[in-house]
């Protein structure tokens, strides 16, 4: 296929971009909508004291869960990490820190990070210690808000159906859930898709992320991981 | 939660009855996930789930899931027409907007005042929020079910929540194995009975002052 734009890339030519102590946020919800190979390669490589941002942990074996586990993040910016016990183990033994952020609010400081916000103003846990300490506030119209600094990350990797070769990304029902925010936050995106195609074969209509957003396109070989609702 | 199937879903079938035409409803997991099941099948209601669906049908057949359609709690769901998908932004902008009309979760603990107390038990289980607070501050409507008792028997209706706060002054309506209470102003009512219980042993397993409306309706199911 044309590589017009030199985004269509083997998975060996970006894992350069992934090193000790980065910030790293990923796509997906509860490991649907995490990029695999991805996963799987950085896993590979070994980096580690990462800086974690995304919706959860996953678990222990799907997702961003399998790169938690091995204890390679030293911080998780997340706003749950119940499915994945050793998450929580890690936190409570002080191996990793944890960072919790109502779940609207973590998807609105990463799309804040990804369209040149620097921080929103919302009224979510104001009154909640445990997401208002350390926090400034401000008072608009009379009424007080907390400001939630927005959240960009070195790499951003996002999971999607469909991807031209310009990086135009379709994604598939809930497994779009952050990726289009996360698609937005990175200095670097990398998106594993399911099929590429070549620029024009996509209806302008359904992309959701414009290609803009996207660096470098890989092809996913699928999930590779057993979900929880799998019998045997 | 160490209750049994049948008093799990006379506390879903009860809940059920607060589901009106058109509503749009975000439901937790546990027993609100039942809550469906006792729905009139001609009743028109959208499911809202966090990670971006409006219009959640029931679980697909086995065999026939598919891995990228799952509620919030990652299980396999279906679509209903007129049903769409979203990003978690927006998910969480209608939330916020208060086009959810109605919340239905479990809980650790309700304050009288309906403080709402359901994410994290320091030193023990700290699980993360999810979007329990945008949820309990933000729908129209925030129905608790949960058991009376925890499991050391100690009541979980409380005068002051002992654990840390999701939201505070946002519960509605409270349904146990035992009652239904609604919170008015500030103030927790005895609404409904379940068969055999009476107000007696609701008062004794409940950690706060109940207010006594002259009619208490009696539940038979």
């Amino acid at each position: 296929m044309e590589n017009l734009f030199g985004k269509i890339a083997e998975v060996d030519q970006v894992m350069s971009f992934f090193h000790d102590n980065m910030v790293l946020m990923f796509g997906g919800f509860g490991g649907v909508g995490s990029p695999p190979l991805l996963i799987d390669e950085i896993l590979e490589k070994g980096v580690k004291d990462l800086t974690l941002i995304g919706n959860d942990t996953g678990f222990p074996h799907i997702g961003i869960g399998r790169i938690v586990s091995q204890g390679r993040a030293k911080k998780v910016i997340a706003s749950h990490i119940g499915s994945n016990p050793i998450a929580g183990k890690l936190m409570t033994e002080g191996k990793m820190e944890v960072e919790f952020s109502p779940q609207g609010i973590l998807a609105e400081r990463i799309r804040a990070g990804g369209t040149g916000l620097p921080a929103i103003l919302t009224d979510i846990g104001l009154d909640n210690e445990m997401v208002s300490n350390g926090k400034s506030q401000f008072e608009l119209n009379g009424k007080k808000y907390l400001v939630e600094t927005a959240l960009k990350a070195d790499v951003a990797i996002v999971y999607a159906k469909k991807a031209d070769s310009f990086g135009n990304l379709v994604y598939d029902k809930s497994a779009r859930n952050t990726n289009p925010l996360v698609a937005m936050a990175g200095a670097i995106t990398i998106a594993e898709v399911e099929e590429i195609v070549p620029v024009g074969y996509l209806d302008p209509e359904e992309i959701v992320t414009p290609g803009v957003f996207v660096d470098y396109v890989i092809q996913s070989g699928g999930v590779n991981w057993k979900w929880a609702w799998e019998s045997n | 939660m160490g209750m049994g199937i049948e008093l799990r879903n006379r506390i879903a079938r009860r809940a059920s009855d607060e589901i009106r035409n058109g509503m749009v409803v975000n439901l937790g997991i546990g027993i609100p996930s039942l809550v469906p099941e006792f729905l009139p099948t001609d009743m028109r209601v959208m499911f809202h789930a966090e990670n971006g669906i409006l219009g959640m049908g029931p679980s697909p057949a086995v065999g026939e899931e598919d891995e990228n359609l799952c509620n919030a709690g990652g299980f396999p769901v279906t679509l209903i027409p007129g049903g769409s998908y979203f990003d978690s932004s927006l998910a969480f902008g209608m939330i916020r907007c208060g086009k959810v009309d109605l919340t239905i979760l479990g809980s650790l603990q309700v304050s009288e005042k309906g403080d709402l107390a359901n994410w994290i038990v320091p030193g023990k289980k700290v699980p993360g929020m999810g979007g329990a607070m945008e949820l309990a501050q933000k729908a129209k409507k925030v129905i608790v079910v949960m058991n009376q008792c925890d499991k050391a028997g100690n009541p979980k209706i409380v005068s002051s929540c002992t654990l840390p706060l999701t939201s505070a002054e946002c519960v509605d309506l409270i349904i146990t194995e035992l009652a239904v209470f609604e919170i008015k102003k500030g103030k927790l009512w005895l609404k409904e009975l379940f068969a055999p219980y009476d107000i007696q042993t609701v008062i004794e397993r409940t950690g706060c002052g109940i207010n006594l409306p002259e009619q208490i309706r009696k539940i038979a199911y």
